[in-house]
């Protein structure tokens, strides 16, 4: 399910703007809206995954068993960081291929790096989900984590109002959260045939969030409890 | 056949397997363990013994280093306890089952023979020796009580422990299951192993060679079934238990 469903979406997606007007010249709209899908759906997938995951590690006990045995900790966030990794991967591979192949999507960069800015985007979710599943005490308030930490990147990022027009004070919002860059990069990507130094700043920006994540994650995990 | 007790081996200056001093818990804002000392040699199966809520799980995290502690030290196998080196070396079963539900009893063992750095070799053979090899295959999820307690047991064998930490590994299993249970136990305290066992039934103490006695967070006494039973004059170690509880208040309020 979580391979098929984002390219279901964005075939989806592709049969809503198929009759939808837009200016000659222009990109069509259905463009710019799946480049944002292609970013998007990897960090919510996720980030979903992973905090449950790991949410349920944390209860069942699993996970303090698991810190008495030899294993390093940066091992334990390694492993679960490559594994929904990998998962992601073919997730968003699949999601690229249905997008460029078959419903026509059609960057001026290069799809390789659309594929990237997915997988970097899965991994800063997988650290946002490990961050946040220290803070769920069920399953259920895992899930709820979701519209807390997704929900208002996904508004201040620039998908629904560009983010020049955002009031000051959400301005600067947006400039700290890390959806507001992916989002940039991949529009960057879509508007540009060579890498721009906007697009690589804004994938390191990226990555710095996934890796502070990642640490933060990792400083949640004690061996030693009160 | 019963395993000799600690008291007799430390007196020959044997070195302790695990240390502990003076130690002091809080969680909370409850004292869960108070001044508790004890010296337990190698290859002894000492029963932890009292009402639930009295601190055995604490005393036993703190000796596997997962319990942050107030006052004290736990000394484990020459090492403080919680020590990266003692991390191959000390086997921890929790209380609840704590194995993988969707994955296969093979799978769960293996995956933790991995992080002991053990080969699968050593996977089948934990899975024999808890005698769940008829359902190595079975999705834990699909388990009975009793046989998910073994294959967590089992995940802790695989390491091959010096010391060996189980929480109530007896709780709700049946009769012949249990008597199973504590023969494999001494077939371990015989090869070497030393076994701390929590238990709030009573009628398993026979199997021990020492006893803790615990109570409200304080240690009542340390001693054999032998000792206990000529020390209060009862026959059953219940009866003798409560004696010994109804001696310490009676001293405390004297």
């Amino acid at each position: 399910m979580i391979l098929v469903v984002p390219s279901l979406i964005i075939t989806l997606m592709y049969f809503m703007f198929q009759n939808a007007p837009h200016r000659p010249g222009t990109p069509p709209p259905f463009n710019n809206a799946c480049l944002i899908m292609l970013g998007v759906f990897p960090l919510i997938v996720m980030f979903l995954i992973t905090s449950i995951t790991m949410q349920r590690e944390r209860v069942s006990g699993t996970l303090e068993r698991i810190l008495t045995t030899p294993l390093r900790r940066l091992d334990l966030l390694a492993a679960y960081g490559t594994a929904f990794s990998i998962a992601a991967a073919a997730q968003a591979t699949l999601a690229c291929v249905v997008s460029f192949w078959f419903l026509g999507l059609d960057t001026k960069g290069s799809p390789i790096l659309v594929f990237t800015i997915a997988i970097i985007n899965a991994v800063l979710g997988v650290g946002l989900g490990l961050l946040c599943s220290a803070f769920a005490r069920t399953e259920f308030q895992a899930v709820q984590f979701m519209p807390v930490v997704i929900a208002p990147q996904l508004l201040l990022c620039g998908i629904i109002v560009p983010r020049d027009v955002l009031p000051d004070w959400l301005h600067w919002i947006s400039n700290v959260v890390p959806a507001s860059y992916a989002l940039e990069a991949l529009q960057q990507v879509g508007a540009y045939s060579e890498p721009t130094a906007i697009a690589v700043r804004d994938i390191a920006v990226v990555i710095g969030f996934a890796v502070i994540a990642l640490c933060l994650a990792a400083a949640t995990l004690r061996r030693r409890t009160p | 056949m019963m395993s000799s007790s600690s008291d007799e081996l430390l007196r020959n200056g044997v070195e302790p397997v695990i240390d502990v001093q003076n130690l002091r818990v809080i969680r909370g804002k409850r004292v869960a363990l108070e001044n508790i000392s004890v010296q337990i040699a190698r290859g002894t199966i000492t029963g932890l013994l009292g009402p639930s809520g009295c601190g055995k799980t604490t005393l036993m995290r703190s000796i596997v280093g997962t319990q942050i502690i107030a006052e004290g030290t736990v000394t484990v196998l020459g090492r403080p306890a919680g020590s990266a080196e003692l991390r191959h070396r000390v086997g921890y079963v929790t209380q609840d089952p704590t194995i993988y539900n969707d994955l296969r009893i093979v799978d769960n063992v293996r995956y933790f023979a991995a992080l002991y750095g053990t080969d699968s070799n050593a996977a089948d053979q934990a899975i024999s020796a808890v005698g769940l090899q008829d359902h190595r295959t079975a999705l834990c999820g699909n388990l009975s009580g009793g046989q998910r307690t073994r294959a967590s047991l089992a995940c802790a064998l695989v390491a091959h422990p010096d010391l060996l930490v189980l929480d109530e590994p007896t709780v709700g299993l049946d009769p012949v299951l249990r008597v199973d249970l504590w023969e494999q136990f001494d077939q371990l305290a015989r090869s070497g192993t030393t076994l701390l066992v929590s238990s709030h039934v009573m009628d398993e103490a026979d199997h021990c060679g020492d006893l803790l006695l615990m109570r409200e967070g304080h240690l009542l006494a340390h001693t054999t079934p032998t000792k206990l039973r000529e020390d209060t004059g009862c026959q059953s170690l219940e009866e003798a238990f409560l004696s010994v509880i109804r001696h310490s208040t009676a001293t405390a309020a004297g």
